[in-house]
């Protein structure tokens, strides 16, 4: 080896050093390649944070906006709405939203930030169908007698309760997932964004 | 013998070369001040976004002149909802088509555009901005000295005031004063020359800043690679 | 040199060993290194000029990984968007604005695109005056005009894709220099465009031409140039054939192999050629209105023409040749001799190897008339050059028209000069 030094080890120390140097140069001129298929500055600007206007959503309705090209739900729930979320503790799969479906400020028996007002993206866990809103109880929409109310996806049948937590038993294997947002305003929700400082 | 021949040939096209030459004012802005860009860009949105777009362009990007969103959005954000859109025109282009006969040029890259064998691009805006003068024969009231026969009227002229062309001397000469002074007037075409300037590429500091980095790398490359060939090629004789 | 034959890989017995044993009695890798690189004997007298071949190579490969990300972003598109810009136009300033990181893999294509040509010029000026093109490598240098002028058509289809004033005005010049042959020329012309004046149609077919066609037959021509100079084995400096003195293994004297040597010493080349391209792309990318001209960052308008259009500087002497015929002959308009000439004048490189009749090769053993042609040669290219982004005048016209004779007779006298001329016998074996 120490007689094979004496004649290569300065070029094999050259070999690396420039091997190293060249193969750093080049990965670095690779980064402007990779970077170019994020997302642009126009898709960017089509994917920013929806403002929402709900003070014409009355109790026990529910409006559609689309954020990302997904359907975001935002449902005022009444009083009886409410009220299913503690019966349905124990039929539902993930009941205190264990799993990270929802922002931290939304991990809580509503899955909102004020208890009424529910914002999920309707989009089934499952494999992407838009679950259908089933709001009156039992057999009046051709559920079984002793629903509650809620979202059926048409697709594979998973169902939903007011929050958005999915039923035990069912293909979807996650809760409805809750969106980062943030109320402006009194009546103004943005989408997409999580308050700032928060 | 070659010499001759070769002053013989390039003669005539220095003669060439020397042919009228369009007399710009030199651009005394810089597009690393921040604050005359501000300025230039509050002059921007006010004056010529009402005519022209610069719809390469998008707010949000103002917020490299050093400003929030927030203030982008309070300030300049006259023709947008949200800050990530583009500064489109106030007016539809196809009906500007109609009271114009042309539309008004997009500016976004009007300071690339406008460079020629004359001068930078920002020296033809900062020149053409500041050579309106009356001229009763145009339908707007207005021609100038850089481009004759211009469609635009000129729509700083409360500013800057009015200028009227001598045709003896063929200089300009200010009739009627404007709400800023001459001096104040240059200093704010500046600013407003420097924000086009900044907006035909607003990534041009940073390509310079890369190109630095780029250039000592390949520095020191070439230290190793010139090092490395004298090593194999040592055996060469 | 790829007529000798490689034995094939014996595996020690490793996997790696026994992997590629099993490669190699599949297809010619062993075979193909050592041909092409490891046995491949270059004259060992390469200097300056010889880095422009493997620099061509460079260059075609940034031009190629550049232009598939373009392609990701950008749209041929001559309809106007709601701005009211043409989409192909609003799609260049989308990829220099809105992806990231858009605007260094353009500026890498723009100014590629004119390291290309400089890059070709030099490497075809190498082989002018070492006489490459001479016996028995005239097929090397017959793949090489085609190259080049495959490189002039996807230069030419490319700089339409910006759909600036200079793309539009330049492309509709040329196209209608067809219609200057006698009978088909208008119908041609509107075949090509595909429209009555350059328009959506021409744009689609230009881009197909860029991204597909062209590349790939450059591919081809370019594969077929290296094989052929393989075959042959590298012209240098001296002009001498290092086969002809070879030792007692049939290897030349003259010879080293070139890899390691030639690719430590190309590598070099390499980063001096990034370091000028950098600077170039990061801190001049217009390149003085030469690379990007000032006038194609306004968007294609067919009703107002630019008041100077002068093609991009690559493509200026031979638009001079055209300019400089005004004459019409034989019944034929000025027009119809100025396509024949700027035509003549870029195909006449391909009769190279049988005008020249000197009994050596390289410019280190002429005589003085050859090193006269050339040194006009090389001048009359420069001041056309310059000429053609210049503003017709008068005279501009005569000079233009002077160099283009001198342009013609570097060539149609070479069978004469260069057998008059003087020379020294060039040695039987290299010099350093």
């Amino acid at each position: 080896m120490s007689n094979e030094c004496k004649v290569d080890c300065g070029r094999r120390r050259l070999v690396v050093a420039t091997a190293a140097v060249g193969g750093a140069g080049a990965v670095a001129a690779l980064v402007p390649f990779v970077a170019s298929l994020l997302p642009s500055e126009r898709a960017k600007a089509a994917g920013a944070p929806v403002e929402v206007d709900i003070s014409k959503l009355e109790p026990g309705q529910m409006m559609t906006v689309e954020w990302r090209g997904k359907p975001v739900w935002i449902i005022n729930r009444n009083k009886d709405m409410l009220e299913t979320l503690t019966k349905l503790n124990d039929q539902v799969a993930d009941p205190k939203s264990d799993k990270k479906m929802q922002p931290d400020y939304c991990k809580n028996d509503t899955r909102s930030i004020k208890p009424e007002i529910m914002v999920a993206v309707g989009i089934c866990t499952h494999l992407g169908c838009s679950p259908s809103s089933k709001f009156k109880k039992g057999a009046e929409e051709g559920m079984s007698g002793d629903w509650l109310g809620g979202f059926l996806c048409p697709c594979h049948g998973s169902t939903f309760d007011f929050a958005g937590r999915v039923y035990k038993a069912k293909p979807a294997p996650d809760n409805l997932e809750v969106p980062p947002h943030y109320y402006i305003a009194e009546n103004r929700i943005l989408i997409g964004e999580d308050k700032k400082g928060a | 013998m070659k010499k001759i021949l070769v002053a013989l040939l390039f003669a005539p096209l220095m003669a060439l070369a020397s042919s009228a030459a369009l007399h710009l004012d030199k651009w005394p802005g810089s597009v690393a001040d921040k604050p005359a860009l501000q300025n230039g860009a509050k002059l921007f949105v006010n004056y010529c976004l009402n005519c022209h777009g610069a719809s390469y362009m998008r707010y949000n990007r103002l917020t490299e002149l050093g400003l929030t969103e927030e203030q982008v959005k309070d300030n300049l954000m006259f023709t947008a909802e949200k800050i990530g859109e583009q500064m489109r025109v106030a007016a539809r282009t196809d009906e500007q088509k109609q009271w114009f006969g042309a539309a008004p040029p997009d500016l976004t890259v009007i300071a690339r555009a406008r460079a020629s064998e004359h001068g930078s691009g920002a020296d033809w805006l900062y020149t053409y901005l500041r050579q309106f003068y009356r001229d009763d024969k145009r339908p707007t009231g207005w021609n100038n000295v850089v481009f004759d026969n211009v469609g635009m009227p000129h729509i700083l002229w409360q500013l800057q005031g009015q200028q009227v062309l001598n045709h003896e001397t063929h200089k300009l000469e200010l009739a009627v004063p404007g709400t800023l002074s001459p001096k104040e007037y240059d200093q704010a075409i500046s600013d407003l020359v420097g924000f086009l300037v900044w907006m035909g590429e607003p990534m041009q500091e940073q390509r310079k800043q890369l190109g630095i980095i780029v250039l000592l790398f390949l520095g020191v490359l070439f230290v190793l690679a010139y090092a490395l060939k004298k090593n194999y090629w040592k055996d060469v004789k | 040199m790829a007529n000798t034959s490689f034995e094939k890989y014996k595996s020690d017995g490793s996997l790696g060993g026994n992997v590629l044993e099993w490669v190699d009695a599949r297809f010619p890798l062993t075979a193909s290194i050592k041909g092409h690189l490891t046995e491949y004997y270059a004259p060992k007298n390469f200097n300056f000029w010889y880095f422009f071949g493997s620099l061509a190579l460079l260059v075609l490969v940034i031009q190629i990984v550049t232009g598939i990300f373009l392609v990701m972003h950008y749209k041929p598109d001559a309809a106007l968007n709601a701005n009211g810009v043409p989409v192909a136009f609003a799609s260049v300033e989308y990829i220099m604005r809105d992806v990231p990181w858009g605007w260094v893999i353009r500026y890498m294509h723009s100014t590629g695109a004119s390291a290309f040509f400089i890059v070709v010029y030099l490497h075809m000026f190498r082989g002018l005056m070492y006489g490459s093109y001479r016996q028995p490598r005239e097929l090397t240098w017959l793949f090489g005009v085609g190259i080049f002028l495959c490189l002039m058509g996807e230069a030419f289809f490319g700089y339409l894709l910006p759909w600036g004033q200079m793309s539009f005005w330049g492309a509709q010049v040329i196209v209608n220099l067809f219609s200057a042959i006698p009978l088909v020329g208008e119908p041609l012309s509107i075949w090509l465009r595909g429209d009555f004046v350059i328009g959506d149609a021409t744009l689609n077919r230009f881009f197909s031409f860029h991204v597909i066609a062209f590349p790939l037959v450059l591919l081809g021509l370019i594969a077929a140039h290296i094989l052929a100079l393989h075959e042959t084995g590298s012209n240098n400096p001296d002009g001498v054939e290092i086969k002809a003195k070879k030792d007692e293994r049939g290897i030349p004297l003259d010879g080293i192999p070139f890899h390691p040597y030639y690719t430590v010493k190309d590598i070099v080349g390499v980063v001096v050629f990034l370091m000028a391209f950098s600077a170039i792309m990061f801190f001049a990318p217009e390149g003085g209105g030469y690379f990007l001209e000032y006038n194609n960052f306004f968007p294609a308008d067919p009703l107002k023409t630019p008041p100077h259009i002068a093609p991009v500087w690559y493509f200026t002497p031979y638009y001079s040749i055209l300019r400089a015929m005004v004459w019409p002959i034989f019944g034929l308009d000025a027009k119809f001799w100025g396509v024949v000439a700027m035509g003549a004048s870029v195909v006449i490189f391909a009769f190279l190897p049988w005008l020249d009749k000197s009994p050596v090769k390289s410019i280190r053993y002429r005589g003085p008339i050859y090193k006269t042609f050339l040194t006009l040669f090389v001048i009359s290219f420069f001041i056309l050059g310059y000429l053609g982004t210049q503003p017709p005048s008068y005279w501009g016209e005569k000079i233009s028209q002077v160099c283009s004779l001198i342009y013609f007779g570097f060539f149609l006298l070479m069978p004469w000069y260069s057998k008059v001329d003087k020379y020294r016998p060039a040695p039987d074996r290299v010099t350093m």
